[in-house]
């Protein structure tokens, strides 16, 4: 499977509508760097309570296009908590980064119609 | 049905969630506002009414949990139905929504047809709760109605020091046999008007009402300092309403009426008595028999209103009082001392 199961973004389109799905895709491409920056930030001083967050939203928001490699990955962040290891966070935050490039290129290229 | 139109309000710190969340419920016929922490929508929930919130648990500044603390506590708000839509893994999670007073839970990705299951449901409670509250209000006080909404509604009772008073219309029968129906009915309610007002002027509780005649209680459900100088004061106060009711009865031509009030103070059995699906706030005991008895005895006596020993002892300055000695009062094993107030 691609980084985007493209059934669930059918579901998604069948539920919605294929305008406003790209509404959502396109507020997701906007809105992902910048949790994805907080979390790196609550990783690098250790708060556990910012990073649990930015982790669940970014877990919610990948489960919703289908993008399961990323939400998994971030889901794992959430249980798992602020490492107090900075390279074991740096590596699941690197992994998290590389799994959300992929699904964006990917939602990047579905055909705006 | 209730389950499309209503005023909803979303709470979600994630903008993606929002937006989907909002289509799905304005696909449904709903008016959705949009709050994106716990602390915003507390401020706008007090500011407006909604029917129903979705509300999210993981959030900035004031998560959902939280939020649902608030509601508990906060009067207003307790009643208004909260379904969490949450991503937080974990049963205990959802437990603890529940049990801070969620109606439901919902995880998230949301499923559209569940969500439109739930908020029906949840809207059909809260309508079944509104019904409930505006009939609890008409057919009960609304001392009745409060004390039900804060302690619950138990049949059982407790023992309080309350004050008593019995009213009826004398020689009411003889104003029926004279009445038609119509003008029977209007008397009567033109009647309950005054007295309500007279005795809920007071702090008193009519808790009944049969044919002509009238139980109140001071004192229960909801305690009331000097219970008895309440009474005196609402009984008066019904003289003389009852007096000003004569005038333009008589100047329109219509028979007037004359009222006595017996009142007595001590200890009674307050509660809900009746069965779970019909029961009544009443107050019974010795205290109850003897009010009912002086109201009976103002027709021998020829006195408005007739008060006990405990309330004359009870009473302070300001009243015209007059001993008429003791009565032994049909059912009982002691003489009551019995008092007229005057004015």
């Amino acid at each position: 499977m691609g980084p985007i199961d493209l059934a669930v973004l059918d579901e998604l389109r069948e539920q919605v509508g294929a305008e406003f799905t790209i509404e959502l895709i396109d507020t997701f491409l906007e809105e992902t760097p910048g949790i994805l920056s907080d979390l790196r930030s609550a990783a690098g001083i250790a708060d556990a309570d910012g990073y649990r967050r930015a982790a669940h939203s970014l877990k919610a928001n990948g489960a919703m296009f289908g993008a399961a490699a990323f939400a998994s990955l971030a889901r794992d962040a959430e249980l798992s908590g602020v490492h107090t290891d900075p390279d074991v966070s740096r590596s699941l935050l690197d992994a998290i980064d590389a799994a959300y490039a992929a699904a964006a290129t990917c939602l990047q290229g579905i055909d705006r119609g | 049905m209730v389950d499309t139109g209503a005023r909803l309000l979303v709470v979600d710190d994630n903008k993606v969630n929002r937006l989907l969340l909002a289509r799905n419920l304005e696909a449904q016929g709903h008016h959705v506002e949009l709050a994106e922490n716990g602390r915003v929508a507390l401020a706008m929930l007090r500011a407006s009414s909604f029917d129903l919130v979705l509300l999210d648990i993981e959030m900035p500044e004031m998560d959902g949990f939280q939020v649902l603390e608030e509601l508990k506590t906060d009067a207003h708000l307790s009643d208004v139905p909260v379904i969490v839509t949450s991503a937080v893994e974990g049963v205990d999670n959802v437990v603890r929504c529940i049990e801070l007073g969620a109606e439901d839970y919902l995880s998230k990705p949301v499923n559209p047809v569940l969500l439109k299951a739930r908020i029906g449901a949840g809207l059909v409670k809260k309508q079944l709760r509104d019904q409930q509250r505006e009939l609890v209000r008409r057919f009960a006080t609304s001392a009745v109605a409060d004390d039900m909404e804060h302690s619950g509604f138990a049949l059982g009772g407790r023992h309080v020091r309350a004050t008593v008073m019995f009213s009826d219309i004398r020689g009411f029968t003889s104003l029926v046999e004279a009445g038609t129906p119509d003008e029977i009915i209007t008397l009567l309610n033109d009647y309950y008007v005054l007295m309500f007002d007279a005795i809920g002027g007071q702090g008193g509780v009519v808790n009944q009402m049969i044919g002509d005649g009238l139980m109140a209680v001071f004192g229960a459900p909801l305690a009331l300092p000097d219970s008895d100088g309440a009474a005196v004061r609402a009984a008066l106060d019904m003289i003389a309403m009852v007096h000003t009711f004569n005038i333009d009865r008589a100047a329109a031509g219509q028979a007037t009426i004359q009222i006595g009030i017996g009142i007595a103070t001590g200890d009674v059995i307050a509660g809900y008595t009746g069965t779970q699906q019909r029961a009544t706030y009443t107050c019974i005991g010795d205290t109850v028999n003897r009010a009912a008895r002086l109201e009976a005895h103002t027709k021998v006596a020829q006195r408005w209103i007739l008060i006990d020993g405990a309330v004359r002892d009870a009473l302070g300055d300001g009243f015209q009082i007059t001993s008429l000695g003791e009565e032994m009062f049909k059912g009982k094993s002691e003489p009551v001392r019995v008092f007229s107030v005057d004015g």
